[in-house]
Order: structure tokens, then sequence, then C-alpha cells
């Protein structure tokens, strides 16, 4: 198949397009208005509707509504627009509607920069608006996966009847590849005949909302929405492991760090360090238990994390799968800066120093 | 011609709004029920005066009026 | 035998459970005996706010979506643009609309989005249990405003009617109240009359109905339909504020 060379900012609105999405809502916000812009002049082509909302949370709200109506629907959006984004998605997620939310990350807390960072994690992950919800939330960590992804969302959005965020970061948006634009597969997904599209002859009025008033009904919802998450639990849950089969320190990274950490271990493994690299892929449902069972190898001497965060927020979840099995350290950079190859050498040898 | 108001009684709240707007003054509160919901709930003194204009009908915030004409 | 008047078929036949005397009720069939006589009911598509009106959807028979507070313009926006031939429609109070929506419901009515906005104003927050709203009157007592709103604290209230008709988007604006047969004649007349511009895709349509609050009012329903004459009408004034077809 044909490579060609997209920027994946643009490339993935054209992969939205392709997935059949129906309908962009998006405001613009450094470094991904080149997904607005992108969709403005192709996605009305493929007669689809474009609309550039006067805030991240009118572009959310014109996505619950659209969904609601039983269309293809997505936003993007940047670190402190996603923020803006999360009544919104925990409105989705209350009134089980399907959405793609694109977070092109950059540095924060507040304004922050403009530059790539992971500090969205806990947000994505977490849920970060009220209530119990979660959001399947793929990490692509080049352009390749980021179209693949962006298109496959829109179904594992449809399956669940739940939001289902792309998480990339600015370097990944900004950044050119050559990609394929292979066929991604299809799944079988059940009819909206709950859509909130007009009657049109239907002997019942349809109803979308996330307000079940008493304690009991919500209670009750609350359980549905827990048995779907384990479903999610079961099915969506991806990661990949390289050069894990024998690894001493395994690097665990997602998205830009996770390249990185590639680079790092042809080094290691040229000075005949064994090093290995578990990059969690759906960062929502997270790979705790492939993570775990590494840990419970003889062969793994020791954790390295590294992301582009102070705080170390996918080291939570790193530590509630290891248990405590074997040592972890860390490697964070944030505000812009990327941890470097070099960095990561050096943490995973004075980590190996430690262990052995 | 006649008319008739029938009243969806149990689902009267009592607001009284439709008893400001009949010209022929038959709509009073029924002082002598109450209803389940606890309310003296709406009704007409003299049908034979109704002349079937259903203003009572329009106002009702909770549409428990329904007007016939014979 | 000739049934005169029943309840409308574009509402279900759920109880409502708003207070007695409150207009909720009355604009509500208003709304559904419109989209029933143009016919365009089976079609619809409403979108109900968060306030008294939360539980709207159990009370129109068309398609409802429930919006996030303030956000029904953009929830509508969503919908409309992709549903271009249906009718759709927002309904929503003067908390929702005016405080927490303005910039929703301004930009709605900027882009000229082609849905119809019931805003139903009754100067206060009913649901939250009386509080004051950007449309509570001067001197008018609220629980967040207990001696009465005053200028210096909270600014004058808004005249969102008037407001949105300065957007060229906004073709059409009409403040209307229920308190009587005459008004409630002339307020249907107003809800058709935007639903059929919002059929010919003329604009953003915007009917304001002045509503009474008894319970937060603190008043019986009839006293409360005295005071928004007495009060509400003087500064919120009845009538056509926009009407684009006829500026010519």
């Amino acid at each position: 198949m044909e490579k060609e060379l997209w920027k994946g900012n643009e490339a993935i609105a054209e992969a939205a397009i392709r997935a059949g999405c129906d309908c962009f809502f998006g405001y613009p916000i450094t470094p991904q208005s080149e997904v607005p812009e992108y969709m403005s002049a192709h996605l009305p082509k493929a007669g689809g509707v474009f609309v550039q909302s006067e805030s991240e949370l009118a572009a959310i709200n014109m996505v619950y509504g659209a969904a609601g109506a039983g269309m293809r629907a997505m936003t993007s959006s940047s670190s402190p627009g996603v923020s803006l984004k999360q009544e919104g998605i925990t409105y989705l997620a209350g009134a089980e509607l399907p959405a793609v939310i694109i977070n092109c990350m950059r540095g924060g807390p507040g304004l922050g920069t403009i530059q790539p960072a992971q500090g969205d994690y806990y947000q994505a992950t977490r849920g970060g608006g009220n209530g119990d919800y979660r959001t399947v939330v793929l990490a692509p960590s080049n352009v390749q996966e980021t179209v693949d992804f962006v298109q496959e969302a829109f179904d594992i959005a449809d399956q669940y009847r739940n939001p289902v965020m792309v998480l990339c970061d600015g370097l990944i948006g900004q950044m050119m590849e050559p990609i394929e634009w292979h066929p991604v597969k299809k799944r079988a997904l059940p009819p909206k005949d709950w859509a909130a599209c007009g009657r049109k002859g239907r002997d019942h009025h349809n109803i979308i909302t996330s307000i079940f008033i008493a304690a009991e009904e919500c209670s009750d919802h609350n359980d549905h929405l827990t048995a779907k998450y384990a479903e999610m639990e079961k099915n969506e849950v991806r990661w990949e492991e390289v050069q894990c089969e024998d690894a001493e320190i395994v690097i665990t990274a997602y998205g830009t760090p996770a390249r990185i950490a590639l680079t790092a271990l042809d080094t290691l493994r040229a000075e005949g360090i064994k090093a290995g690299l578990f990059r969690p892929i759906t960062l929502w449902p997270f790979p705790e238990k492939a993570l775990h069972t590494l840990a419970e190898q003889d062969h793994v001497k020791a954790f390295v994390d590294v992301e582009m965060s102070t705080t170390g927020q996918m080291l939570d979840d790193v530590r509630l799968a290891v248990e405590g099995r074997k040592p972890i350290r860390y490697l964070g950079r944030a505000g812009g800066v990327m941890p470097t190859v070099e960095e990561m050498i050096d943490l995973v040898k004075s980590a190996l120093k430690e262990v052995k | 011609m006649s008319a008739r108001v029938t009243f969806n009684s149990d689902r009267c709240k009592g607001c009284e709004l439709c008893t400001t707007v009949c010209p022929k003054h038959i709509v009073t509160m029924d002082m002598n029920v109450i209803n389940r919901k606890g309310y003296h709930p709406a009704t007409v003194t003299d049908m034979d005066q109704c002349i079937g204009c259903a203003s009572c009908a329009k106002i009702c915030p909770d549409s428990i009026i329904t007007v016939e004409k014979f | 035998m000739a049934v005169v008047y029943e309840k409308s078929k574009g509402l279900t036949d759920a109880e409502l459970h708003y207070c007695p005397g409150c207009h909720h009720g009355i604009i509500h069939k208003l709304v559904a005996e419109s989209l029933v006589e143009l016919g365009l009911l089976d079609g619809a598509i409403g979108i109900c706010p968060v306030g008294c009106s939360v539980f709207a959807y159990n009370y129109f028979s068309c398609d409802m979506l429930e919006a996030s507070h303030g956000r029904a313009p953009a929830v509508a926006t969503g919908i409309k643009r992709t549903h271009p031939d249906q009718a759709v429609f927002t309904y929503q109070g003067d908390g929702d609309l005016a405080s927490i929506g303005a910039a929703e419901i301004v930009h709605a009515a900027m882009r000229g989005e082609k849905f119809t906005t019931i805003f139903v104003n009754n100067a206060i927050y009913g649901m939250t249990g009386g509080q004051m709203a950007p449309t509570t009157l001067i001197g008018q007592k609220a629980t967040t405003c207990q001696s009465g709103r005053t200028v210096e604290q909270a600014g004058m209230p808004i005249r969102v009617a008037e407001m949105l008709s300065t957007l060229d988007g906004c073709v059409y604006a009409e403040r209307v109240c229920v308190t009587d047969i005459a008004n409630i004649n002339k307020a249907k007349r107003a809800i058709k009359k935007a639903f059929e511009k919002q059929m010919n895709r003329e604009g953003f349509t915007f009917v304001e109905v002045l509503s009474t609050c008894p319970t937060n009012w603190g008043m019986t329903p009839l006293k409360a339909v005295q005071w928004l004459k007495d009060n509400m009408i003087p500064y919120y004034p009845l009538g056509v504020i926009k009407d684009k077809g006829l500026e010519v």
C-alpha cells in the first residue's frame, strides 16, 4: 500500500471523515487547530456538518445534541480546552451517548505552554467531570496509530454508547509522518433505535437524559454503567510489549515517551543490558493484569516509568498493577520538555545497579 | 346548543386560575371536596350556563379540563 | 357532541410536577398545540434545560433531550445542523438561558441557528428555591437578595428579547404572557409564528414568555398573576420586539 505524508492533526481529521464522522464541532486552540481547520474545509464536501463553536463547552454540547440525535459526532481540543469539555463528557457518559473526543495534550497547569505534554492522564482516565463514569482512552504513539485509532474510536463509542477519547500530544499533532490508509476493521454495531431524532411514526418518544432523580433509579443507572465499564475492561484492553521476554528492566511509557524509549532500548540492548518496554495503548481500561503478570516474572528486576508529567500520573496505575512486587523508578519531564534517550538510559542503568 | 366541562379532579392543584377566566363565572373551587393531592378541586356550579368557550381549559396549567359541545 | 378542548396530543399523559398555578404548564401546552397544529410534532425534537422544566421531556410527546445547565442552544445547534428539515426547539428558564447559558444563546442567535427558543422568564430561580436571577427585578426579594435586588449589588435586570434582537441572525423575537385568555391566544400565535419562520429557514426565532412563580414569590397563584402584571410587564414590555419579515 502506498505511503502518504500527513501531518498528525490533519490526519486525525481525515481519519474521522473516513470513519463516517457526520459532524464536527470545535474551537481553536494550539496545538490542535489544524483539526477544525481541516474539518471546515473537507467535512462539508463529504456531506458532513462543521460548526466553529463559541467555546469548548458549546462544542461538546453540540456533540451531545448531534450524538443524541443519532449522529457520529466528534470534537477536538488541547488540554485547557479539554478541561472545559469535562462537563459535556460526564453528561455524554451519563446519557450514554457515543462521541469521539481528541485531546492533543499541551503543557499545564493553567495556560501552561503550547508544547507537548502528558499532564492530562488523570483527567482522561479518572473522569475529569463529576460522577462515576469511564471513557475509553486510546493513546497512540505515532501518526499511523493515531489515524487507525480515530477510525476505530467511532465504532467503540457506538458499540458501548460511550464517549471515547483519543489522547495524543502536541508532538503527534504537529509532526508529519508517512502513513498508510489501510482499511480499519469495522465492528458489528447495534442500531441507534434510542436516538432522539424525531418520532417519525415511532410508537413512543425517545428521551436522552442523564438525570435519574429517584435515588434507586440513579443507583440502578450507575450499576448499569458499571456493568458496561466491566465489559469494556474485558474486551478493550490493549498494550504492547517490546523485548520484555527476558527484560530485567522494563520501561513503562505511553504515547511520545514510548516512542523515545524504543531508541533507548536499541542502545541499551547494544550494550548488553536487558531492557524492555511495556506500552499501555488503552490508558483506560489500563492493562493492569498484563503488567501485573510481567511484574511477577523472575527476570524482571525493576520498572522505570517515563512520562511527560512531573507528578507521575500513569505512575499510579503502574504501582497499582505492580503491587509492590518490584521497585519502580520514575522519570518525568513536563511543561513541554521531553524526556531524552540519554536520561532514560541513565535511569535504567542506575535502576539495574540498585537491584543487582 | 349546550356544553359540558369535565375535570380530571384528582389532578387538580387548586390554583384557581380557571376561576378567573370564565365569562359566566360558573367555575369555582369545590370547598366540599379534598382530592387525593389535598386540594379543593375546581368544579362548575351551573353547567346549564356553560357556553363551551373553553377558557377554563385553555388556562389550566395541568390540562385537566375537557370541554364538549352538544 | 364535539370536543371543543382537550389535552393536546403533543403532551403525554404524565402528571406535571409543577407547583399549583405555575405557568409552565400553560406554556407547555401552547408549544405542544402549536407543534400539532402545524403538523410538526412527529419530526420535532425538543431540548429541556436545567431548572424547573428539567423534566419537560416527560411531558412533551415528541423526542426530547435533557441538556446541561444553559447549554440547550448548543445542543439544539448540534441537532438542527444535522436534521435541518425537522422542527427543533429549546425550552429554557431565565437562570438557564440568561445567566449560565448567556454565551450559548447569544451565539446561537448570532449564527442564525434555525431553531426556536421558548424562554420562560419568571424573574427567579425556581427549582433551587428562589434565588436571584439575572431577570429578578430591582427591589424584588429572593433568597440571595433578601432585602430585594439592588443595582449596586447586581446591576439592572437583563431584557433578553431586546438584547437578542440586536443580532442579525435573530429574525423574530416576541415577548408574551399567559395571564388571561387574550394573552394566551397571543402567546400561541407567537409560538406558532416562530415555528413557521423556523421551518421557512429564516433564522433564529425567540419567544419570551413572562411567567409567575407563586411558590418562590411567596404568593397565591392569583396574586402572582397580578404581581406579574403590575411589576414585570412595565419592565419587560409585551409585544413583537423584532420581526425581520416586517422590517422592509
